[in-house]
């Protein structure tokens, strides 16, 4: 590398805070125009979704494990469970599932 | 007060224990990346710590490998994150008005995928301390995983980091699969989302673009079109 990895860092953290900190520190009051109050509403549920499906399926070293621990946390989550508990019977349905699969 | 505060921030902490070990897994890929890039363990847990982004910082090590200019890496950081400030401006309005400035500019830090989609699910207006205590040991977790990946490379087994690596999409769904429960219209836009997500992915053209801009593309487009057909009405919106 011929820049400073010191000044890299920053550039990429400055920025990156930036973008993060900009929205929460301007937007200081409750929007009331119901279109955007309803489009904020959804912004989370479409970001995860779209983020977890397909790239689950690519993150193991099988797809029917990938599936079976998608399907693992719908189920939890479906009954509530909490958030530890979703996260950790997801991973552990990959693991003991890859012993045989892969 | 204070103690309500001192309250959610312990929650936080709690609840950031699986999104601390979903990190250190995903951060020792990353720290494989940084090590590849040139950087030391350091260097790479620096920037972890201070970044706090997965696909930020492969894109920022890639480019930094290659030599690029601080501009081009600046433009390249706004791309690869344009997704957060979405997040940010959702998270505004799950503050009170009257949160003050330094906790703004704390919570700012956190505004994680995961920890967004966590402190998103609180119940009611949001505390600033619980996303605080969500960071305060998610970025531990992060910066420790990536500080490891660099020095330790390929030692931890390879079926115990795939299998550590769904543990943040479990977190996903455990935010987005509860709500989703009660309303129809809220289970079809996951639904929806979810399918055109897949399109995306697979269609000719629309798939080269990144999967940071696919995100932004698809959120602006469905969570818009959903805003339009079903308007949410005012009960309803404290609950995301």
């Amino acid at each position: 590398m011929e820049h400073n990895v010191y000044l890299y860092i920053l550039v990429m953290a400055a920025v990156t805070y930036a973008i993060r900190m900009l929205p929460l520190v301007l937007i200081r009051r409750e929007i009331t125009n119901p279109f955007i109050r309803s489009f904020l509403y959804y912004v989370p549920y479409v970001t995860l979704a779209v983020m977890t499906f397909p790239a689950i399926l690519g993150e193991t070293g099988s797809v029917w494990s990938a599936w079976a621990a998608l399907i693992t946390g719908i189920v939890l989550a479906w009954r509530g469970e909490s958030l530890l508990k979703v996260s950790v019977c997801a991973c552990l349905t990959v693991f003991v599932l890859e012993l045989f699969l892969v | 007060m204070a103690n309500e505060n001192r309250t959610w921030f312990i929650k936080g902490l709690r609840d950031g224990i699986p999104i601390s070990l979903g990190y250190l897994a995903v951060a020792f890929t990353l720290g494989i990346a940084a090590k590849n890039a040139g950087f030391t363990a350091f260097q790479a847990a620096l920037a972890s710590l201070t970044n706090n982004a997965s696909a930020g910082q492969f894109a920022g090590f890639t480019l930094a490998a290659a030599g690029a200019g601080y501009l081009e890496l600046a433009v390249m950081e706004l791309i690869v994150n344009a997704r957060y400030l979405l997040m940010s401006c959702a998270l505004s309005q799950k503050l009170s008005p009257e949160t003050s400035i330094l906790h703004r500019l704390l919570v700012s830090a956190g505004v994680t995928d995961e920890i967004f989609g966590v402190s998103m699910s609180a119940p009611g207006k949001l505390n600033p301390f619980y996303t605080i205590g969500l960071l305060a040991i998610a970025s531990p977790g992060w910066a420790s995983g990536t500080y490891l990946g660099v020095l330790m490379g390929n030692l931890l087994p390879v079926n115990v980091v795939r299998a550590l690596s769904v543990g943040l999409y479990g977190m996903f769904l455990a935010v987005i699969v509860p709500p989703a429960r009660k309303s129809k219209v809220l289970a079809g836009v996951i639904l929806i989302s979810m399918a055109a997500s897949f399109a995306f992915a697979k269609l000719p053209l629309i798939s080269e673009l990144s999967t940071g801009n696919r995100t932004i593309l698809l959120t602006v487009l469905i969570a818009g079109g959903a805003a339009a057909l079903f308007p949410v009405k005012e009960e309803e919106n404290h609950g995301a």
